[in-house]
């Protein structure tokens, strides 16, 4: 017999293959959310290792556990599985109140005892926790009926912003003993709106609404992350139906799912700023050179050729939510002031200054394509630079031996805005890329002071002296994209979370 | 092949294991990427950082963190995960059954599709068949597997969403196996609501591994049954009178098919490594996607482990493939 395979065969077939898609699973289900999420969780314990203080996870980490102290969307910080929280009168010490009548997902009761074993368990250096940097200041602890106060070793006038922040998560002593460390992703046991169902480790998790949470009902009795790390994956799950709700997928899909009719689009300013890092070495050792290399940068147009208008210009390491924002600091585009500068120190484009500038390439939207538009406005008034493309992983290395080039693209995420963790960790410590030693006096003080309105104002002054010096080089505030199926109410959040609990029907 | 055959070749992985683990240890000390940098948060002191390389037993000689993980190794511990804090092994062996079956169902359809292929351009030589499987593995050569994978996720993702084009099952299924090979178990228990979702999940980035894979079978044995079909025992069979089908099937593929299986066991090797980038593309949850994870964290206990792991594999599908030319080839067998 001869094989044939004609025309109304492969029509056959053809026509067969829609019959597929019955079987694919739509999102849809009205009790149901599903969400592509850009980031797996590394695990259940929301302290345990360096993954788990990526800021990425935090929506899920929300989800699951309450942190001590919440934070509404504006970055404010809210009642969480703590109602109060203050200073001691000599502000060497935090007092902190439980909330009464919070339950564990296994029924049992939150009590002091589970804070105060969670904080220890923090500041031992020994569980791994990735903060115990701040974390080993804590001291003492003494209970007192739903009230807890806890001794500072040393003084840290953020303390209780960092307890909205990084691995600040209230976990049960009695049910994390009894299944041990390696055993937890198994039996977690969170406070938090959402229980575990299941979870699978670089697949999805599936959370369960918790009947006895404190707090608002959730609006869904199931939430699903699926862990979908490509963009492109990512949109084809919201474009097909196949997921709910996506983010951080590319602003030229964005803008083109937002058409859609099924489809809504949300953008909100979030707390991550990209800049340059500038390290004191030459060509930046010559103060004109560092302000022309300021001056020369376009941001505006950075962010409206490259990223579609999604971003905000910024002058200041601080964004416009951030405690210590200050407007009046101005930099500004001023292409003919850079090349006087350079002029003051003999540059021109017919003799320009040379340097190397780092950039990675996909670790964030579009940083090699802006580093390139940064060295074609640089080149304009007469600044040669050279491209030097690294990963993530040797950026940090160089960053961490203090080997970075002149100049370094990078992006910087503070979700509790508060100018200890942009400014002051960018300007001392291991990953301080201007060791000169003139920023020691500025912010050293300014880590220790703890009077907040002196601090705040402390901060303001460095980073006008930042920007008059031409030190630090902030490009722009992020704008995180959200795109999820019509029939749904998302409220985006300043620090970045999208969060289950933040997402309603209707 | 005889027993003390296979006892030699499996004694010699030993070196060859030693030689990989010695390689992957000094290249990752040796390529850019410090992971201590890459876990120590903003505001840490130097002080921090130095707890935590000794912590991590990073702060020792070379020869001496060397020497640690080996002994650790011959133990069955391949240590702690630095990025996850977690017994590496778990997380490889938790993660290497989802590889593994979709490199298996990758696997049977470049062989299926590949011999297929090769057969039907041999039977149909010198008309359109034959140009059509031409044009195909020149077409799924040229092709990288990632870009096919993502032209699937386009169009039958998107376009014709026919498909689902992540995860490896629907999380909104009740299936709770005690193993990771939710394939095998779904058959073993009867499953076949999972099955046919799980099938449905592997499909996109199985054919994705698959085709440059059949692509390269196709034109193999279309070569080698060519050179078959000029043999004597070929024409023998001709003169006795057995039709065209007959003899490419009955008389010369057998021989045709020895230079496809040596083929297929290097090509697997390729498959297993292009994993890395399709379960990413695909969201599926095998070692491929562990991978990725661990070299953009610089992890080097999972990055060891990991690689330790496709080493082991591509020892026993070298063997596999010994076996089976061993089984197709007699001169092979008493050699």
């Amino acid at each position: 017999m001869k094989a044939t395979f004609d025309r109304r065969g492969f029509l056959r077939t053809a026509a067969a293959l829609p019959l597929l898609s019955s079987a694919i699973a739509h999102a849809q289900d009205s009790r149901t959310l599903t969400i592509a999420y850009h980031t797996a969780l590394p695990g259940l314990d929301p302290t345990r290792n360096a993954q788990t203080s990526n800021p990425a996870v935090q929506s899920i980490y929300k989800a699951i556990f309450d942190p001590y102290i919440d934070q509404n969307p504006d970055l404010s910080l809210k009642p969480g599985i703590l109602t109060k929280w203050g200073w001691t009168p000599d502000r060497r010490g935090i007092v902190l109140t439980m909330r009464r009548g919070a339950l564990w997902h296994d029924g049992s009761p939150v009590t002091p005892e589970d804070l105060v074993w969670s904080l220890e368990r923090a500041a031992d250096p020994k569980t791994g926790n990735p903060m115990n940097f701040v974390w080993k200041k804590l001291g003492r602890t003494r209970i007192d009926g739903d009230t807890v106060t806890v001794e500072l070793k040393e003084p840290e006038p953020a303390m209780l912003k960092w307890l909205a922040f990084l691995t600040a998560y209230i976990l049960p002593r009695k049910a994390f003993t009894e299944a041990g460390p390696e055993g937890w992703d198994e039996r977690p046991v969170g406070s938090g709106p959402y229980r575990v169902e299941k979870f699978e480790r670089n697949g999805y998790i599936r959370l369960k609404a918790f009947p006895q949470y404190w707090g608002p009902k959730p609006a869904f009795e199931t939430v699903i992350f699926k862990f979908v790390p490509d963009p492109s994956t990512r949109v084809a799950e919201v474009e097909s139906g196949s997921s709910d709700l996506t983010l951080e997928v590319p602003f030229e899909e964005f803008d083109r799912l937002r058409a859609k009719p099924n489809l809504v689009g949300v953008t909100t300013p979030v707390s991550d700023v990209g800049l340059l890092l500038l390290s004191n070495k030459a060509p930046l050792l010559d103060r004109n050179v560092r302000l022309a290399v300021s001056h020369a940068i376009d941001k505006k147009t950075l962010i409206d050729k490259l990223l579609r208008g999604y971003g905000t210009p910024l002058d200041t390491l601080q964004a416009p939510q951030y405690a210590a924002y200050d407007p009046s600091i101005k930099v500004g585009y001023d292409p003919e002031k850079a090349k006087a500068l350079l002029a003051k120190s003999g540059y021109s484009t017919s003799n320009p200054v040379r340097m190397k500038v780092q950039s990675t390439r996909g670790y964030k939207a579009k940083d090699y394509e802006m580093v390139q538009a940064i060295v074609g406005m640089w080149r304009k008034v007469g600044i040669e630079a050279d491209i030097e493309v690294v990963e993530i992983a040797r950026h940090f290395e160089l960053q961490l031996r203090g080997e970075l080039p002149p100049a370094a693209f990078y992006h910087w995420g503070n979700a509790i805005g508060d100018p200890s963790t942009s400014t002051g960790a960018t300007m001392v410590g291991p990953f301080a890329t201007w060791r000169t030693g003139e920023m020691d006096p500025r912010v050293l003080p300014l880590l220790t002071e703890m009077d907040e309105v002196k601090r705040i104002a402390g901060y303001k002054a460095v980073d006008r002296y930042l920007a008059e010096e031409g030190i630090a080089l902030p490009l722009l505030q992020y704008v995180q994209p959200v795109v999820h199926r019509k029939g749904l109410k998302f409220t985006p959040h300043v620090a970045g979370v999208v969060l289950p609990q933040n997402v309603m029907k209707g | 092949m005889s027993f003390t055959y296979l006892l030699k070749r499996l004694l010699w992985a030993i070196p060859t294991l030693f030689g990989v683990a010695v390689i992957v240890f000094v290249l990752l000390r040796v390529v850019p990427g410090d992971p201590i940098a890459m876990m120590i948060p903003p505001g840490a002191s130097t002080a921090d950082v130095e707890n935590l390389r000794k912590l991590y037993g990073l702060d020792q000689p070379i020869v001496v963190q060397f020497g640690a993980w080996l002994a650790d190794v011959a133990r069955g511990d391949f240590g702690t995960s630095i990025s996850l804090r977690q017994n590496v092994m778990k997380l490889v062996l938790g993660r290497l059954p989802a590889t593994i079956e979709l490199c298996l169902l990758a696997m049977l359809m470049a062989v299926v599709f590949g011999l297929l292929l090769g057969v039907a351009a041999t039977y149909w030589r010198r008309r359109w068949p034959e140009a059509a499987v031409d044009g195909f593995a020149g077409l799924g050569l040229a092709i990288p597997d990632f870009l096919w994978g993502l032209l699937f996720i386009l169009v039958l993702g998107v376009l014709w969403p026919v498909l689902p084009v992540s995860g490896r099952i629907d999380p909104r299924t009740a299936f709770d196996p005690s193993t990771q090979f939710y394939f095998v178990e779904a058959l073993m228990t009867g499953r076949f609501d999972v099955v046919n979702e799980l099938v449905q999940h592997m499909l996109l980035p199985a054919v994705a591994l698959a085709l440059p894979l059949a692509a390269a079978l196709a034109r193999v044995v279309k070569t080698s049954l060519a050179d078959a079909m000029n043999q004597d025992y070929v024409m023998l069979a001709r003169v006795k009178g057995y039709s065209r089908a007959r003899v490419i099937w009955r008389v010369a593929l057998r021989n045709a098919l020895i230079p496809a299986v040596t083929l297929t066991g290097v090509q697997f090797t390729f498959l297993v490594g292009g994993t890395v980038l399709i379960e990413t593309i695909f969201s599926y949850p095998g070692i491929g996607n562990l991978a990725i994870g661990a070299v953009v964290q610089r992890d080097l206990p999972l990055i060891q482990g990991l690689v330790l792991m496709f080493a082991v594999l591509f020892i026993g599908i070298n063997l596999l493939v010994d076996a089976a030319n061993a089984w197709l080839d007699p001169r092979v067998r008493t050699a």
